[in-house]
């Protein structure tokens, strides 16, 4: 088997899991409870919470721990859009945001919100100025994924944050993709609110986080105890919360991609070499994340290729909504020709890819692109 | 360290704590993924989903997993009454959980009409003023089953049986009696349950809600077309099937640890009243979770005591642990009308397999000393 579905999910580290065994067994306290089991529970979140703000350049009291990226990214939309009523309802998103930021932003449309979805280039970007250009006096939130999980490619959000806040209009990120892969810092992005979710960086999955700017409000998502500061209830799941904050000093250490990306390169380069121009590059060449290759096999099914090389575990579209046989709505969106965003391909490594599975991998998806029969 | 806070949360079971141990190593595969291996994970999911079906009683299909208990009872009360927007009367009690108590909180300052209908010295709920409240415009009602305070358990059938002919939706909070009393969703006139994994031995920040077929539920976290759409985001798979393997363990063992911790309670109960003549059993008369004992000890501090028991390494607590800190008296207690004096002293000592008549015996040997302690304090401070 050969993994190259990392933006799908990562396998986890091996310290991530090392530092969360403990605390799925041996240290089993309730974190709220004030006698001496308590204790060393609440000091280990203080200590992730502490790794998670150290990663993105803020201060731990902003970071807010819920169980992943999809509930990070309805918390903000719902909780700014109920938070922010009075001032307005009218959100800017991008048309090829992750079902966790359109659906919710669908639920609000059917309150009466008016959202309005960007283009995006044939590479995948977005173009700052259009955001500007949909600014009104009603806007109270702009929302645009910092690196897209199919194509790969990085959005100017250092740009678009600097025209919401010329503006007066609160930013979000969702950084569920590009935490771990490239620099997330907050100092950097200019965000007031940015999304992560730890199984997409080696950690583990149930749990992600929430930056919320400080002196910023939102509605909580949930409602009960006071747990969080008020902001999110429920008893904190200490072992995923560790897990997070683990993985999140990992990544800070990793910063160098350089391995990730030259294997990703010779991935391309190879499938180049085998197929030539039946391989097309979807994303954009350089503004694109480190570790991502989507490519479109022209003329052919994505999962027909796929089906022809089991052992290599790779997605057609996104893993969320796969099983479909049309374009995905981000290769819609980039107005990618049928013949190749049918045949196209996310290829996404990571930490533990090697040398020796991605010319592997590239003999065997070679081979199935040939066997594959090219339509029309 | 004595452990008699197992309401509060649960040791985790070892076989829990493998099982999953493995799954974090192996298991990473996204499950929405077509490929073969996401689908292997896809297929753990499904068994741990039937083992929480099983200990409900219900089908598979009718199990949604959550982040836990609280976002259960969030999903439950708040998708119901979206998805029944013509009705706007809420019918709960005062003795819920917090989770739930702040939901309606909430659900009151946008316009619901939300009525609690209280509780008597024994925390039982009157039937007939209970079927009063429901109307034709109830929504929904939300009741506990097991009390988290004070373990008293509401006669969910009758109660339900009461609500449902008055067409409202049924939400059952079983958080703290899932994995220890029988459950049998098939027979109750109940549409939702919450329950929690942490509470029976499984991991925390996991829960699953049973959402009855043909019930109409808004999901409050979307995304990815997960849960049959109730609630979007890549599964915990290592919460899932850490909590599928606490509800099979359960099941399985129910009746024989039930009878032995029921037993431990007797024979705290019996022998601490014994050697503390002025403590009182909240509730004793009432039928009781047992796992939960909440004793109340006249004219003494809770928090004072909890500081000395747990100088002798022993765990409980005073209220729920969602709320210690606060120096409020337990609003269970408050609802119940119990004398302040009483309900200040209120100590929540809560059982589970994992502890032992060893235990018991020494905690109620060093009761009277340490009590007597805090007795000379307090008269001290009084006169």
């Amino acid at each position: 088997m050969i993994y190259l579905d990392y933006n799908a999910s990562t396998p986890m580290d091996p310290g991530v899991r090392a530092a969360m065994l403990p605390y799925l067994g041996e240290y089993f306290g309730n974190p709220t409870s004030s006698h001496g089991v308590g204790v060393p529970l609440r000091k280990a979140i203080d200590t992730a919470r502490a790794q998670v703000a150290s990663l993105l350049g803020v201060s731990a009291d902003e970071v807010v721990f819920t169980s992943g990226g999809t509930e990070s990214n309805n918390h903000v939309i719902k909780g700014v859009a109920f938070a922010l009523a009075d001032k307005g309802k009218h959100i800017i998103t991008s048309s090829i945001e992750h079902p966790a930021i359109k659906n919710p932003c669908k639920f609000l449309e059917k309150l009466g919100y008016e959202i309005s979805y960007v283009g995006v280039d044939s590479k995948g970007r977005v173009d700052p100025d259009e955001v500007a250009s949909e600014i009104r006096p009603t806007t109270i939130l702009i929302s645009i994924m910092h690196a897209n999980n199919e194509v790969g490619t990085i959005q100017d959000v250092p740009e678009i944050s600097s025209i919401g806040r010329e503006a007066g209009v609160l930013v979000h990120t969702d950084a569920a993709q590009s935490c771990g892969k490239i620099e997330t810092r907050v100092d950097k992005l200019g965000v007031d609110f940015l999304t992560i979710a730890g199984h997409k960086f080696y950690g583990p999955q149930g749990v992600g986080a929430l930056f919320i700017k400080k002196g910023v409000t939102l509605d909580p998502l949930h409602h009960g105890a006071g747990h969080q500061g008020g902001i999110r209830a429920g008893t904190e799941p200490v072992a995923l919360i560790v897990g997070l904050g683990k993985a999140a000093e990992l990544a800070e250490k990793d910063s160098d991609h350089s391995h990730v990306a030259n294997l990703r390169d010779r991935l391309h380069a190879g499938l180049s070499e085998g197929l030539g121009d039946d391989v097309v590059l979807l994303g954009h060449r350089t503004d694109r994340l480190s570790n991502t290759l989507c490519v479109g096999f022209r003329g052919r099914i994505g999962g027909e290729v796929m089906a022809g090389c089991p052992d290599v575990l790779a997605s057609t579209g996104a893993a969320c909504h796969s099983g479909k046989a049309q374009r995905s709505a981000t290769l819609a969106a980039m107005d990618i020709p049928e013949e190749v965003a049918f045949g196209a391909v996310r290829l996404s490594v990571g930490r533990f890819s090697t040398e020796a599975e991605i010319d592997e991998a590239i003999g065997k998806l070679v081979k199935a692109a040939k066997a594959t029969p090219v339509i029309g | 360290m004595i452990y008699f806070d197992n309401n509060a949360t649960t040791i985790p079971l070892p076989e829990v704590v493998e099982v999953m141990g493995a799954c974090l190593r192996e298991d990473y595969a996204n499950p929405s993924s077509v490929h073969q291996f996401g689908q292997s994970v896809r297929h753990k999911i499904e068994c741990a989903r039937e083992q929480v079906a099983a200990l409900l009683g219900a089908t598979p299909r009718e199990v949604i997993f959550t982040s836990g208990g609280t976002e259960s009872i969030n999903l439950a009360i708040r998708g119901a009454l979206q998805s029944n927007p013509s009705r706007r009367r809420i019918v709960t009690t005062p003795v819920e959980h917090t989770a739930t108590l702040s939901v309606m909180e909430q659900l009151a300052a946008t316009g619901y009409e939300v009525i609690r209908v209280g509780v008597d010295q024994e925390g039982r709920i009157d039937e007939a003023e209970w079927a009063d409240a429901i109307t034709e415009d109830t929504a929904l009602v939300s009741l506990l089953y097991a009390n988290n305070e004070t373990g008293v358990l509401f006669d969910v059938p009758k109660l339900a049986t009461i609500a449902e002919a008055k067409g409202a939706i049924v939400h059952i909070d079983a958080v703290q009696a899932a994995g220890k009393i029988p459950i049998v969703v098939e027979d109750w006139p109940v549409h939702l349950v919450s329950i929690s994994a942490h509470k029976f031995h499984g991991p925390k920040g996991i829960g699953a809600l049973y959402v009855k077929r043909r019930t109409r539920v808004s999901p409050q976290i979307v995304g990815g077309s997960q849960e049959r759409l109730l609630r979007g985001g890549t599964e915990n798979v290592a919460g899932i099937v850490g909590m599928g393997l606490a509800s099979k363990v359960a099941l399985r063992d129910m009746d024989r640890v039930a009878n032995e911790v029921r037993q431990m309670r007797g024979a705290f109960e019996a022998s601490l009243i014994g050697s503390v003549p002025f403590a009182r059993v909240v509730a004793s008369t009432s039928d009781r979770l047992h796992t939960t004992s909440n004793i109340a000890f006249g004219r003494l501090q809770a928090e004072a005591i909890l500081i000395l028991l747990s100088e002798a390494s022993v765990c409980a607590s005073a209220g729920s642990a969602c709320s210690s800190g606060s120096l409020e008296p337990s609003h269970v207690l408050q609802a119940m009308g119990i004398d302040e004096s009483l309900a200040h002293g209120a100590i929540r000592f809560s059982f589970s397999k994992f502890n032992t008549p060893g235990e018991i015996d020494e905690v109620v040997s060093l009761l009277p000393d340490l009590l007597s302690r805090l007795t000379k304090l307090s008269g001290g401070a009084a006169s």
